[in-house]
């Protein structure tokens, strides 16, 4: 469906972009996950045709974006970041407008605007002016505003941000509810939301990516490693390096607090072995005192901020 | 080419449902009604020549001060975006917001027919300037709405819009007022550059095509350079 090849693109001296490719299968919702400044809203605006590529194209199903912008942007539902609309206009008014622009039938158009007002959930705010609308509403009338024409393609720019938890849910419900039969994408710097809702995330730092594949995959890899944090009263370090450093499935120790009453440790865990039973056994058979003992599951969240960890 | 049609309209309605067009407009006629009609009766002639006479000196104020949100703003707030990932191109976009400005200049020209009449009544007036003085009030709107808009296009701070496009209009207007510093071998050129100059020829009932010719070029180039202002921005 679309094709990204060697994306690359530069602002002055400026590397925003760095060679990137990747494809996306029609009907698959991806995540575009990465620091601020990674390059996602820079790749975003490429694709829904409002930047020029410096090197590299994007092909859209026949479409290059270099020759047949007009027909990738008519492909396209595009919502930049924190919905920039205008604010004298109505909501209504608004629609109607880009409903006009989108060129769609005189007939349709009311019906079409009515569903995508049931959709959003903004039939109660239709004749507001769009500047006296929270920030939720008007990230509603923006996902309105992108999905006027039925797009095939729908491009989301942070589509979540700034939103309270409640409209965060809600935004997610209707992402879904799209994405089961459009193509999707999002950009996002919150991983738990591209976990929720992405069937495949791409990471991306400073420019270039890092990681690419399906969400399930990722996590999966991530189940494999493992953290557990104790804290124990009466002990210290070195002896219990010597009592849990030889156990199967142990890595490593780091100690994370040393004081006269207490010792922290995170160990790190490492195959599909679980060494949580041998580090019990070994414990109890000494006079310390277990105070803290629990095991860390590996979240996206650890490994993004591996991957995009400044260097 | 058909996106021109809704961008002029939502900008045109624009305009009225903001309280731009209003204040625009009455400050427009308290000015022209004032300074036509303080000297009117000591001339002493039916006709609007000193009315059409100030329209060049006031047009490069109102004008930019119509066209100065057109871009600028929308570079600001960041609907620019949002309009530009539409399918639209940068020649609908800039012929949509130059034809709102055009026709906003229309209706501001309109409550003035209030003078023509006016001025029927009090004696014998010739239709023939007057109306040779609007046709010239549209074509000077017009080349100034294009080079507003330019000046609204670079920037998007709307102050720095206005001004740009009051230091631009203001010199077109009274490049032949300074013409007495030129060398004499100059002074063909810079006339021809003054819209006045090209205003007052109109003004007078004589359509020529050089002067139609001028406002048209002027036209043309500032909403060329406005298209490349915002080529530039990709």
């Amino acid at each position: 469906m679309i094709h990204v090849d060697g994306l690359t693109k530069y602002y002055h001296d400026l590397c925003a972009v760095d060679q990137i490719s990747f494809a996306i299968q029609k009907g698959e919702i991806l995540g575009l996950l990465g620091p601020n400044g990674a390059g996602k809203t820079t790749i975003l605006r490429i694709l829904a045709g409002f930047l020029q590529p410096t090197a590299g194209t994007i092909r859209v199903k026949d479409y290059s974006i270099d020759a047949h912008f007009l027909e990738i942007k008519k492909l396209l539902g595009y919502l930049p970041e924190s919905a920039p609309l205008y604010h004298d206009m109505l909501v209504y008014d608004y629609l109607d407008y880009v409903a006009n622009i989108r060129e769609i039938d005189k007939r349709q158009k009311l019906p079409r605007i009515r569903r995508l007002a049931d959709l959003c959930g903004i039939n109660s705010v239709m004749h507001q002016p769009i500047g006296e609308l929270s920030k939720g509403y008007k990230q509603r009338v923006g996902l309105a505003h992108a999905m006027m024409n039925d797009p095939e393609i729908l491009v989301l720019d942070e589509p979540t941000s700034g939103l309270d938890p409640n409209q965060i849910v809600e935004i997610r419900e209707i992402i879904k509810k799209i994405g089961q039969e459009k193509t999707v994408i999002l950009s996002t710097h919150i991983l738990s939301e591209a976990e929720a809702t992405c069937d495949r995330i791409v990471i991306i730092n400073r420019g270039k990516i890092v990681a690419d594949d399906r969400t399930a995959n990722l996590k999966q890899t991530l189940s494999d490693k493992s953290r557990i944090d104790l804290t124990l009263q009466n002990a210290d370090f070195a002896s219990l390096q010597q009592k849990l450093g030889t156990i199967n499935g142990v890595d490593r120790l780091t100690p994370i607090e040393e004081t006269d009453h207490h010792l922290r440790v995170s160990i790190s865990c490492q195959g599909g072995v679980d060494p949580r039973a041998a580090i019990y056994r070994q414990i109890k058979s000494t006079d310390w005192i277990l105070l803290e003992f629990h095991q860390e599951t590996q979240t996206l969240e650890n490994i993004f901020r591996e991957l995009t960890k400044e260097s | 080419m058909r996106q021109v049609l809704p961008i002029f309209r939502k900008e045109f309605r624009a305009y009225f449902v903001t309280p731009i067009a209003y204040i625009v407009i009455s400050i427009f006629l308290l000015v022209t009604g004032w300074f036509f009609f303080t000297t009117f009766f000591l001339f002493n002639q039916a006709n609007l020549r000193n009315f059409f006479g100030l329209l060049p000196i006031i047009f490069s104020f109102v004008i930019p001060a119509i066209t100065m949100r057109l871009i600028a703003e929308e570079l600001n707030v960041g609907t620019y975006e949002t309009l530009l990932t539409l399918p639209v191109t940068f020649l609908d976009v800039v012929l949509g917001k130059f034809l709102a400005c055009w026709g906003f200049i229309a209706a501001m020209l309109i409550p003035t027919a209030a003078y023509a009449f006016t001025v029927a009544m009090l004696g014998q007036i010739d239709w023939g300037p007057v109306a040779g003085g609007y046709i010239g009030a549209l074509l000077l709107g017009a080349a100034f709405s294009a080079v507003g808009l330019l000046a609204s296009a670079l920037t998007r701070n709307q102050i720095i819009a206005f001004i740009i496009g009051v230091a631009i209009c203001f010199s077109l207007t009274l490049i032949d007022k300074m013409l007495f510093f030129l060398p004499r071998y100059l002074l063909g050129i810079f006339a021809y550059l003054g819209a006045d100059f090209h205003f007052e020829n109109i003004a007078k009932g004589v359509i020529d095509s050089r002067d139609v010719l001028y406002f048209v070029s002027v036209s043309f180039i500032g909403l060329y350079g406005a298209h490349l202002a915002l080529q530039a921005k990709k």
